[in-house]
């Protein structure tokens, strides 16, 4: 936890709370934490007792002072996730009328040492609502992305503020930057998902666009279940199914006969033969027999973890096209 | 060339049996040695803690070996006279995610008279929302854990009937993904413990009607990578816990023989610890409590005759479920 020399250079420095001369009024508070439990048991650090046990203190009497700030901000370094201090430090903040944009960047501090903790998060949107202003939100979410492109906290937290915010603009051309980057990030893929559809929604131009964008991407890439998965997406969209739609269907046969042999590709082709045998296209007979050999290949040779789905997934078409099941 | 997988490699001389024994000293002991310091400090999750522990010891059948009217006593004294909501750890505030552990707790006891119920249910219903969904506490943090933590907590109760459930239906309707999966709020990433909490919340509330069983199934068939080890994103590392909740939505969905068994096992097996017992996210990590339940939890699930039987909605024993006369629903 704590590894940083920053952090260390603190604790050389560091005056236990009973030591300091200004605290002398306040008399600690153990934690009752229930110890003589023995399930999941707790061990205190010294530091972490003495913070603690003063910070039980003051809110006990509900100080809310300069140096109970303070207090607050050594407890939340101990333990980002103690839901507890932070709103205590809230309450404080506001009730000594304090800079909320100097919180801001302790706020931004606490979120590079604690990426993926909800609380710290949490403070931040806190912080923009009174503040009523996201406008470094984009900024502080893309510094962590660049640290972590799939931190799910960071994700939630810029859609939050894009949508509350109206910041849609650039967020396409930085989806974009982001899938240069890494092809197979799925959260961005997500997002451009989430900005078409609070945006333009999926027209028929914008299908045609996403549908180009997207195979150029599996061009590169043809074991990306995230770009397989967004084309899915779009093209539920499309009126015409997935058969229907020939520059998908083309991409498909062209790249199975080029020798590729991705399960995402087939299992496209076998959903566009299932399509085909539900709605009677095409010689559904012919589809049939294609997606039964399909099934097949992928059970035993190109996807043998998922030989079950697709054992399952071949019998469930036998009986469609009998008719046992209804399309 | 593919790039390959983000996926570990299972070595020959990781454990290929269940270390029983190991397990329960691990959770016997745990927290009372001084190297599990930076865990043990987070008093913030203690009552979650707890539940972990002892329902790990109960799938094992070894619950009698801690002291019950302790545990019961601890919890009393985390209930909120006030609000009514239970708190990780005594004077901390209220949170549902300890109100539900608590709950679970008290009724693998069978002692939920031991806290004033009443209290509970009317804080699980204070944290709904007009739009259906619940914050975690009352300073609001909105995510759909929080909507399988209140119906979950209610139903135990038997009083479900207490919050609006058609709106909280509908929020959890809107944050389905078009890959059939759910995120924490409407149009989040698909995330393989947000689809357990979503899948959880509809076999209590018997609204599975609204799930792409298969389209969402194959998903979660994606989600098994060559170890065997299952993950909780695409492209993520595997992980005993998400294997967990990929396991247990699976088996709410009907669709658990979609998987490879045994290569789960294999992969489960592997992340345990030989030396101090317990189970790790994966393979050769620190082992802790959580990771245990959820890696027995699992197990479980897939049919290890020395652990108790599961439900995968509640994750607790399914003894439990059936003394409790409850029926989450699960498909076909
Ligand atoms: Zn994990």
């Amino acid at each position: 936890m704590s590894d940083s020399s920053s952090e260390e250079n603190e604790d050389t420095t560091w005056v236990f709370y009973r030591d300091r001369p200004e605290w002398k009024d306040i008399e600690p508070l153990s934690q009752d934490d229930g110890v003589d439990v023995p399930v999941v048991e707790i061990a205190y650090s010294e530091k972490f007792k003495d913070v603690y046990d003063y910070f039980r203190a003051v809110v006990q009497q509900n100080e809310q002072s300069e140096r109970a700030l303070q207090l607050t901000e050594d407890a939340v370094k101990l333990n980002a996730a103690n839901y507890t201090v932070w709103q205590y430090r809230r309450n404080i903040l506001k009730s000594l009328n304090k800079d909320l944009w100097e919180e801001m960047k302790f706020a931004e501090k606490m979120i590079n040492q604690n990426p993926k903790n909800y609380q710290v998060w949490h403070h931040r949107k806190v912080l923009v609502e009174e503040l009523n202003d996201a406008s470094k939100e984009l900024y502080l979410t893309e510094i962590m992305l660049a640290q972590d492109a799939k931190n799910y906290h960071a994700w939630q937290h810029r859609q939050w503020a894009i949508k509350t915010y109206k910041l849609f603009d650039d967020e396409l051309n930085y989806v974009d930057e982001l899938l240069i980057q890494d092809i197979r990030n799925n959260s961005a893929w997500n997002q451009r998902y989430f900005v078409i559809n609070n945006t333009t929604g999926f027209t028929k131009e914008v299908i045609e666009k996403e549908t180009d964008y997207t195979l150029k991407k599996i061009e590169i890439a043809k074991e990306n279940e995230s770009a397989w998965n967004y084309l899915r997406g779009i093209l539920l969209h499309d009126e015409r199914g997935l058969s229907k739609n020939t520059e998908v269907s083309k991409f498909c046969e062209n790249l199975y006969t080029s020798g590729c042999h991705s399960p995402f590709l087939i299992a496209m082709i076998v959903d566009m033969c299932d399509e085909n045998v539900s709605k009677k296209h095409n010689d559904p007979n012919f589809s049939l027999e294609r997606a039964l050999n399909l099934c097949d290949d992928l059970a035993t040779k190109y996807d043998i973890i998922r030989k079950k789905y697709w054992e399952y997934f071949a019998n469930v078409l036998k009986e469609k096209a009998e008719g046992k099941v209804s399309p | 060339m593919a790039v390959p997988l983000k996926d570990i490699e299972i070595k020959e001389e990781y454990p290929k049996t269940l270390l029983l024994e190991k397990h329960i000293k691990f959770i016997k002991q745990y927290g009372q040695s001084e190297n599990d310091f930076e865990y043990g400090m987070t008093d913030y999750l203690r009552v979650s803690g707890m539940y972990w522990g002892l329902t790990a010891l109960e799938l094992v059948d070894k619950l009698d070996s801690l002291p019950k009217e302790e545990v019961i006593g601890f919890i009393q004294k985390c209930q909120d006279p006030e609000t009514g909501g239970i708190s990780a750890c005594i004077d901390h505030d209220p949170h549902l995610l300890h109100t539900l552990s608590a709950v679970q707790i008290l009724c693998i006891y069978n002692r939920i008279d031991a806290i004033d119920v009443e209290g509970v249910i009317k804080y699980v219903a204070s944290l709904q929302l007009p739009d259906g969904s619940f914050t975690g506490d009352k300073w609001g943090e909105v995510d759909t854990r929080f909507s399988f933590c209140a119906v979950a907590t209610l139903s135990l109760l038997k009083r479900l009937n207490a919050i609006n459930v058609d709106k909280a239906v509908e929020f959890v309707k809107s944050c389905m993904n078009f890959d059939g999966g759910f995120g924490s709020r409407p149009k989040s990433e698909s995330h393989a413990g947000l689809i357990y909490c979503c899948l959880g919340f509809l076999s209590v509330t018997g609204r599975l009607d609204i799930v792409e069983q298969d389209t969402l199934a194959w998903w979660l068939c994606e989600r098994q990578l060559s170890s065997g080890g299952l993950n909780g994103r695409p492209e993520k590392l595997p992980d005993v816990c998400y294997s967990w909740w990929v396991l247990s939505s699976l088996s709410i969905i009907g669709r658990l023989h979609w998987i490879s068994s045994e290569t789960l096992k294999r992969f489960i097996l592997a992340c345990q610890d030989t030396e101090s017992g317990g189970f790790a996210d994966r393979p050769g990590d620190i082992p802790d409590p959580f990771h245990t339940l959820f890696g027995l939890a699992a197990l479980s699930l897939l049919g290890f005759g020395d652990i108790k039987q599961v439900n995968p909605t509640y994750c607790m024993p399914q003894y439990v479920i059936d003394r409790l006369q409850l029926k989450p629903q699960v498909l076909k």
